[in-house]
């Protein structure tokens, strides 16, 4: 946290300050707040657009002029529930996400772990592949991937593509636990040998327990990952009923002529959740991420 | 900080009496010694390692593979049915990699060059923008709360949300940013069918997905330099701007060094901005590295091989990234 008025750090070269006194000049002040305004707007116009545009009856989006509103009806959003799949393709993203979470989190728990207390041969090119995975675009693994899961007959299956997640949210998962243990200090562990129980037994009762905020915060990142996905769910799943939300709603935009109407209700119906968990725990998570990447 | 909490040498883990067989021979016994020494290392990490092995590992290698021939979706082995199609496509060699290099194929070096404006510039956008904000945010100023959580709130929003959203901003007809040309009187822009126009709307939706996390990440580590040291230059008469240089900037560094890095990945990787604003057009203006070789595999004649070794490239390329960025940061003396 910041402390005392007097150690404010100098943002803007040139805008230099006399020492001392706790008040800033009006302009300097009156500066502060214009650039913190216009970057919150900047910010929030674009999603308040898609809500105010979502809330405006059906085909009123194709309006050349600015209103804010325009008789505020659920019409897109009756029509994007009613006569679409998005209940469906929500479903089905939830199942995938979540199928992700829980065996990343199940997968990498243990890993984290041992990478954080154990010094073992084979921990230094572990740690190596679990870096140089996250930087794998996404068109390397794509192809053989495709290949191996039609060979299995999983093309277009809830399972094949949560296994194909599980690429990007196992070594993130373990890479993000090991900071998570780092934070938990040795002591614990230490106490738990002394009172007889089995490295196993220390991890799963006294330190797993510990860890559950950053382990909450490693499920929403590998949940939000998945749940975001696009290049891998677009070219393996192939039907309507499969499809997730990324994949389902690029049908509302044609390429002849985009339902910006239902586009927008149904943007507004995905983000809203998603976002109102992200604000709550935005501070958890930037704690969490640098407990992640700033190791090693 | 390096916890080593792996078990002391003559107190082997409980749980495995009646193992090891005295340790009696020297050499059989020192490997034994080490494997149950380690036993429960690599007992954790089992499942991890298999995972990697199976699921990333063998995909990889037959990347790799397929990037040395001329696979397509019509030359791979299949079953149609009960029919067994077999394979049908021969090993090239280095011939993929060839006749991208050489232009012949992918337009890879246009490509390249577009991937790299779009990598530096949004980056660089980032890490500005994210640390403009987190000096301002970090002052004490009524309503911090409030800004903050507003300026976080693009980070919030699924990516391809975000990017079906601009699409509408940047609508010819209807969006929201040809509409305000209009009430002042200017004509529309064709943002999105314009090659350079399209770069620039394409930036811009990026810029806005990432720039939250910057700030945040910057907002941590500039809470993470002491006090103090702006107290001494204060007392030194350093000015504001000697401050930012000298005790700001290196302050930030660990903080700096791996945002910036792994943003250029993330950026350089980027898809579903490309992939669902502009689908890469018009015509392939705004096609990354990355969606390319993507369309290169799920379109048109499906050239599996090609986009092997359009991926393989990538990877190289970024690889190399990496590791000289990190020896430079080593050698200026950074923690990381």
């Amino acid at each position: 946290m910041v402390s005392a008025e007097h150690t404010t750090t100098p943002a803007v070269r040139g805008r230099r300050r006399r020492a001392g006194p706790r008040t800033r000049p009006r302009a300097a002040s009156l500066a502060l707040h214009g650039v913190l305004l216009c970057a919150s707007g900047a910010a929030v116009l674009p999603v308040v657009w898609i809500v105010l545009t979502s809330l405006k009856p059906r085909g009123a989006w194709q309006s050349t002029r600015i209103e804010l509103f325009h008789d505020p009806s659920p019409a897109n959003y009756v029509q994007v529930l009613g006569s679409t799949s998005f209940l469906t393709w929500f479903a089905n993203s939830l199942v995938v996400a979540g199928g992700t979470t829980a065996l990343a989190l199940l997968l990498a728990a243990t890993t984290g772990y041992a990478l954080s207390r154990f010094r073992f041969p084979g921990m230094r090119p572990l740690l190596w592949t679990l870096l140089v995975t996250q930087m794998f675009p996404v068109a390397i693994l794509i192809v053989p991937l495709y290949n191996v899961l039609s060979g299995l007959g999983l093309i277009n299956t809830h399972l094949g593509l949560t296994l194909t997640y599980l690429t990007i949210a196992v070594p993130f998962s373990a890479w993000m636990l090991r900071g998570t243990f780092d934070t938990i200090p040795v002591e614990i562990d230490e106490a738990g040998r002394v009172d007889g129980l089995s490295p196993l037994g220390t991890f799963w009762r006294l330190v797993l327990p510990l860890a559950r905020p950053g382990l909450a915060v490693v499920a929403f990142y590998a949940f939000i990952t998945a749940w975001g996905e696009v290049a891998y769910a677009t070219a393996f799943l192939t039907t309507d009923a499969t499809a997730t939300l990324a994949v389902g709603l690029g049908q509302f935009v044609g390429q002849q002529k985009a339902e910006w109407g239902m586009l927008s209700a149904a943007s507004v119906l995905i983000a809203a959740p998603a976002t109102v968990v992200f604000l709550l725990v935005q501070r958890h998570l930037v704690a969490g991420l640098a407990a992640g990447s700033g190791k090693s | 900080m390096a916890t080593t909490l792996s078990p002391a040498p003559g107190a082997p883990p409980r749980l495995r009496p009646g193992r090891g067989g005295g340790g009696a021979r020297a050499a059989a016994g020192r490997l034994r010694r080490a494997a149950s020494r380690h036993f429960y290392a690599w007992l954790l990490v089992a499942p991890v390692a298999a995972v990697t092995a199976v699921l990333i590992g063998v995909p990889f290698a037959r990347g790799l593979y397929l990037s040395l021939t001329d696979a397509t979706e019509a030359t791979v082995g299949r079953t149609v049915g009960a029919d067994e199609i077999p394979a049908a496509y021969d090993v090239v060699g280095a011939g993929n990699y060839l006749a991208i290099l050489s232009g012949e194929v992918g337009e890879f070096w246009p490509r390249l060059a577009w991937t790299v404006v779009w990598t530096v510039v949004c980056v660089a956008c980032h890490y500005g923008l994210g640390l403009g904000l987190a000096l301002l945010l970090q002052r004490p100023v009524r309503g911090r709360a409030a800004y903050r959580v507003a300026m976080v709130l693009p980070w919030a929003v699924p990516p391809f949300v975000t990017a079906f959203t601009w699409r509408f901003l940047f609508n010819q007809d209807y969006g929201v940013f040809n509409a305000a040309l209009g009430a002042v009187g200017l004509p529309a822009v064709p943002w999105l069918n314009d090659p350079f126009t399209a770069k620039v709307a394409v930036i811009v939706v990026n810029v806005w997905m990432g720039v939250p996390f910057m700030m945040l990440a910057l907002l941590g580590g500039l809470q993470s330099i002491p006090r103090e040291h702006y107290e001494a230059a204060r007392v030194d008469g350093a000015s504001a701007w000697q401050r930012f240089v000298h005790i700001t900037l290196p302050g930030l560094r660990p903080v700096s060094a791996p945002v910036v890095l792994l943003g250029t990945i993330w950026t350089f990787n980027q898809f579903p901005v490309i992939y669902l604003v502009t689908g890469g057009g018009p015509g392939d203006s705004t096609e990354l590295l990355v969606t390319y070789a993507y369309r290169m595999a799920f379109s048109g004649i499906r050239d599996y091989g090609g986009s092997a070794a359009y991926g393989m490239l990538i990877l190289v390329l970024l690889a190399a990234m990496a590791l000289v960025y990190q020896r430079a940061f080593r050698r200026g003396g950074g923690a990381w």
